[in-house]
C-alpha cells in the first residue's frame, strides 16, 4: 500500500508542476509578444468551451439547449440567476422523464 | 493614507484598507456559493467511490488535500484499480491537468498584489472555477488576496468535507443526475465563457475551440480534447491579433 501512498504524492507533484509551470516560464520572458498577450487573453474563453463543447454534443438535445442557454442568459442576467434558472429547468424536465 | 488595523485577529493582507479587505472576503465566498452545490455531490462521489476501489480513508483525504483536482483524481482512482506501471498513471494525471499550465501562464499577470509565498499558495489551489473566477474579477474589480483565497477555501473546505461524507454514505447518493449535478458545471462554465463576451475575436475564439475540442473528443479522445480544443483557439486568437495602437479595419 506504500506504492499508492508514493503514486499519490507524484501525482500531486506532476499536478502542482502544471499549476505553477505555466507562470514559471512565462515570468522568464520580458514584455510579451502581442500575439502572445492575445493568446493569453483568450485561455478562459478557448479551454472552458473546450472543457463544455463534448458535453454539449454528446449528452443529448436537453443538455445541448441547457448549456447554450446558460451563456445567452448569462448575457442578460447574473450568472447565479442565469446558471440557477437553467439547472431548475432541467431538473424539471428530467422529471417528467423528458 | 491611514493604515486601519483589523479588528478581528483577520491576517492582514499587503496593507489593504479593512473595507475593501472585507468585502473581497464576501464578494469571494459569495461567487463561490454557486460552485459548492456542484462541488458537494462531485467530491462526495469521488469519496465513496475511492473507498469502494480499495483505498484507504487517509489515502482519500491525501489524495483530494494535496492533488487537489477532481477530473484527475478519478482518472487516478480507475487507473490504480487496472495496475496500471505508476509511470503512466502519474503521466495520465499529467496530461489531464495540462489545461493548467495555460491557467497558470494567463492567471499569473494578475497576481501582481500578491507575495511570492501567496502566489506558491494562489497555484495550488488553481482548479477550473477558481481560474474563471480569478480572471473574471481581475477584469472588473482587479484581483486581490483576499477575494482569491477566500473563493479558495470556501470550495477546499467543501471539497475536502463531502469527500469524508461521501466515504461515510456513499451508497446514499443513488442518481447524482435527477438533480441535474450532472450538468451543472457544463452550465456554470458555458455561463462563464459568455461573460467574457467583450473580449477581441471572442466569437471566432468560441467556435474555433468548441469545434477543435469536439473533433478531438471524436476521434482521439478524452482528455486531449481539452488541450487541443484550448490550443486552437489560443492559435485564433494570436492569428487575430494586430499590434496595440493599430485601428483594426471593419
Amino acid at each position: 500500500m506504500d506504492n499508492t501512498v508514493l503514486i499519490i504524492c507524484l501525482c500531486a507533484l506532476a499536478t502542482y508542476l502544471t499549476r505553477t509551470g505555466g507562470h514559471l516560464i512565462l515570468s522568464r520572458f520580458g514584455a510579451l509578444h502581442h500575439r502572445a498577450e492575445a493568446a493569453l487573453d483568450a485561455v478562459p474563453v478557448a479551454v472552458l468551451t473546450a472543457l463544455v463543447a463534448p458535453a454539449a454534443t454528446t449528452e443529448g438535445p436537453a443538455e445541448a439547449i441547457a448549456i447554450i442557454l446558460a451563456g445567452v442568459l448569462t448575457l442578460r442576467f447574473s450568472l447565479i440567476i442565469s446558471v440557477s434558472a437553467v439547472i431548475l429547468r432541467v431538473v424539471a424536465l428530467r422529471s417528467r422523464g423528458r | 493614507m491611514s493604515m486601519t488595523r483589523n479588528d478581528g485577529g483577520m491576517p492582514d493582507f499587503a496593507g489593504e484598507p479593512t473595507s475593501t479587505f472585507r468585502s473581497d472576503v464576501s464578494d469571494g465566498i459569495r461567487d463561490a456559493l454557486p460552485i459548492l452545490f456542484a462541488v458537494a455531490p462531485f467530491a462526495a462521489v469521488f469519496g465513496a467511490i475511492a473507498l469502494e476501489n480499495g483505498l484507504s480513508f487517509g489515502e482519500l483525504l491525501l489524495t483530494s488535500m494535496s492533488i487537489n483536482a477532481g477530473a484527475s483524481q478519478f482518472v487516478m482512482l480507475d487507473l490504480l484499480g487496472q495496475g496500471v506501471p505508476a509511470w503512466s498513471i502519474v503521466l495520465t494525471v499529467f496530461a489531464v491537468n495540462f489545461r493548467h499550465v495555460l491557467y497558470s501562464a494567463a492567471v499569473g499577470r494578475h497576481l501582481s498584489k500578491f507575495t511570492t509565498l501567496q502566489k506558491a499558495l494562489a497555484f495550488f489551489v488553481l482548479v477550473d472555477p477558481q481560474y474563471a473566477a480569478a480572471e473574471r474579477r481581475a477584469g472588473r474589480d482587479g484581483l486581490r488576496p483576499a477575494y482569491y483565497f477566500s473563493f479558495a477555501a470556501a470550495i477546499y473546505i467543501v471539497w475536502i468535507t463531502s469527500n469524508c461524507i461521501g466515504a461515510a454514505f456513499g451508497s446514499l447518493i443513488e442518481n447524482p443526475a435527477a438533480f441535474g449535478l450532472d450538468v451543472m458545471l457544463p452550465i456554470y462554465f458555458a455561463g462563464l465563457v459568455a461573460g467574457f463576451h467583450t473580449r477581441r475575436g471572442f466569437g471566432v475564439i468560441l467556435v474555433v475551440s468548441a469545434a477543435a475540442s469536439t473533433l478531438a473528443f471524436h476521434t482521439i479522445g478524452s482528455p486531449w480534447h481539452i488541450t487541443i480544443g484550448g490550443l486552437c483557439g489560443l492559435a485564433a486568437a494570436a492569428l487575430l491579433s494586430r499590434p496595440k495602437g493599430e485601428a483594426s479595419h471593419g
